[in-house]
């Protein structure tokens, strides 16, 4: 198979539509969280604080301008590459999102990557055995977990795994930590660390991946269960394919295109959906930065994590639409 | 796809399982001889493991709250809540997405391009973002959530109905009313629109369960239903800590949830076998 490059035009006009939409995306973001009531300056002064303290502390930050001139001001720093100072974390809104972000891309992308190896094999397992017993219990357990809470299942492995083991006395290997990126106030390096980081890292990415591989499975089984019905997988079959050549060279060669677009959107709702799964296990990622930013009416981190949360949407799309043509010859202009 | 008899099996055990717990929350809160949201006295009754009675001889079938308040009525009253916002805010959503899809394909040009845009961008936030930055802009309670659901859920229907529309436009029937003298306003809702909405119907049912898990995150978070009127939610939320001691108190509103969201995926999945053909289906907000 021959691939054939996407025409660089092509690519280039997707990518200004692709940054006209970000810029739209962020204009209604804008919008939206300073038509909320309340603002940063009520939540950074003390309680003993006077009306005059309060509207030092807006002049300060800039909100006691016209919305017009901030978001001016605001466009034309987000120009320069400048994200602005948050408001109630003292620092770089770019520091806190290159804290924050390789935590939940992490998170996600060791969870999609999960997701789609166990989701596809299970899908073509219950496609291939329809109707059987093997089917009839994987499509039970897929649905069920499909509407779980991802933090309802959390709170239920760590209830297992973290304090059930210990209380019933397994082994600490079966043991595991429930908060956080590594053991407080451990003092490891190398490999060691890299363990410590592992094992807490088990519980996240199962619920993820299973959550997600759930879904997959759902998709896969019956877009594949559609394939094996059409003529061609019976005209391979009474031409003596084996069934191996039959699942893989004519099966699977059809759902790929399928596949490869929902693996590509599903990054960015991955890493929005670790939100949850950040919550319940302290995780310092983006879904806790994006909560604790809200909920401050820090509005400088809440704009940063928009814009990175919208990007990765686009970036998504646009990969799906450029991988297309590479997996499914009939895309190729 | 499952033989039809074994689907149908599916589709009226999930019927049955939404109508006993549609009964139930609307007649158990009536019926109980509990308030779900007074306080007793607290140490004598909180904590009180599943079917167990009480000091005063109150029976609880699924045990009590932190507060000594019936878990079972607290979570039938928690059901109202999350089933009336997730079907109302599903509906409402697909109202906004039917007549936004319905304008932007019957009179093109501007309107078109700029409804599109607007749901372009919005769909270029993860819904769960978006869900979060409109949760604070109001007061967080029942009517946020639901309208939080319209604003960042109707951009798929309008996609679905404006591409239907856009077919059913080219069809014979639609000449044929229009040379009848129909005027477009009565061509597009009576003739045209109701042939379009097959995938729009799908797509809220299965839109349903979606919303309940959606607000059901919110109140966890602390964004959505607040305490102490009860969610499936914030109800989790708050057995999130006693988990050890007393694990029922986020088990059971968890398994309600599992259930109601179980049984609404089912009848969408069903309608859209009937209604649609298609194969496969949009996946859910990973809430």
């Amino acid at each position: 198979m021959q691939l054939q490059p996407v025409h660089p035009p092509v690519v280039l006009r997707r990518l200004v539509g692709a940054l006209l939409l970000l810029w739209l995306v962020l204009t209604i973001t804008f919008a939206l969280i300073r038509l909320a009531p309340g603002d940063a300056a009520t939540f950074l002064v003390p309680p003993s604080a006077t009306a005059a303290d309060v509207a030092r502390i807006r002049d300060e930050l800039g909100l006691d301008r016209s919305i017009v001139v901030q978001y001016a001001h605001w466009a034309l720093a987000l120009l320069r590459g400048d994200l602005g100072e948050s408001f109630s974390l003292h620092q770089p809104v770019s520091r806190a999102l290159a804290q924050a972000l390789p935590v939940s891309i992490g998170l996600g992308a060791a969870s999609l990557a999960l997701t789609f190896l166990v989701g596809v094999p299970i899908g073509m397992i219950q496609a291939v055995r329809r109707g059987r017993i093997a089917d009839q219990l994987l499509t039970v357990l897929t649905t069920v977990v499909y509407a779980a809470p991802s933090f309802w299942l959390a709170l239920a492995l760590v209830a297992v795994f973290t304090y059930g083991a210990a209380a019933w006395g397994l082994p600490p290997g079966v043991r595991l930590p429930a908060f956080g990126l590594r053991s407080p106030g451990s003092d490891l390096h190398g490999t060691a660390a890299m363990f410590d980081l592992i094992r807490h890292a088990i519980l996240p990415i199962t619920i993820l991946s299973a959550v997600g591989a759930a879904g997959v499975a759902r998709y896969a089984r019956s877009s594949i269960a559609d394939v094996l019905s059409q003529d061609f997988v019976r005209t391979a079959r009474a031409k003596g394919a084996s069934p191996r050549r039959v699942y893989f060279r004519h099966v699977l060669a059809t759902v790929l295109p399928a596949l490869v677009v929902l693996f590509a959107l599903s990054l960015p709702g991955l890493v929005a959906g670790s939100i949850f799964v950040e919550a319940v296990f302290a995780w310092p990622g983006m879904g806790r930065l994006m909560v604790n930013a809200i909920v401050a009416r820090d509005y400088p981190v809440v704009m940063g994590a928009a814009a990175v949360y919208a990007a990765l949407v686009l970036l998504a799309n646009l990969a799906g639409d450029l991988v297309l043509p590479l997996v499914d010859p009939r895309r190729r202009a | 796809m499952i033989s039809l008899p074994a689907m149908r099996k599916t589709s009226a055990l999930a019927a049955i399982v939404l109508v006993v717990l549609a009964a139930g929350v609307i007649l158990v809160p009536l019926i109980s001889a509990q308030d779900p949201l007074r306080i007793g006295d607290v140490l004598a009754l909180r904590l009180l493991p599943p079917w167990s009675r009480d000091s005063l001889g109150h029976f609880h079938l699924l045990g009590t709250d932190r507060f000594g308040r019936d878990l079972f009525v607290r979570m039938m009253l928690a059901g109202r809540i999350s089933l009336a916002v997730g079907i109302i805010g599903s509906a409402l959503a697909s109202l906004v997405g039917t007549v936004a899809g319905a304008l932007a394909a019957w009179m093109g040009g501007a309107v078109d391009r700029g409804l599109m845009a607007l749901a372009d961008a919005l769909l270029a936030l993860p819904r769960l973002v978006l869900l979060l930055v409109c949760a604070a802009l109001w007061a967080p309670g029942l009517a946020t959530v639901v309208v939080v659901l319209v604003v960042t859920g109707w951009m798929g229907v309008a996609r679905l109905v404006r591409a239907e529309l856009l077919g059913v436009k080219t069809l014979p029937y639609v000449d044929a009313a229009t040379a009848l003298g129909a005027s477009s306003q009565r061509v597009l809702w009576r003739h045209a629109l109701p042939n379009a909405l097959g995938p729009a119907i799908v797509a809220t049912t299965l839109g349903v369960g979606n919303a309940i898990l959606l607000e059901s995150g919110l109140s966890f978070l602390g964004l959505g239903i607040q305490p102490p009127r009860p969610s499936w939610g914030n109800m989790i939320a708050g057995g999130r800590d006693l988990i050890v001691v007393a694990p029922w108190v986020a088990i059971a509103p968890g398994l309600a949830l599992i259930a109601t969201v179980l049984a609404c995926t089912l009848l969408g999945d069903a309608m859209r076998d009937r209604i649609a053909g298609e194969s496969g289906g949009s996946l859910r907000d990973r809430v």
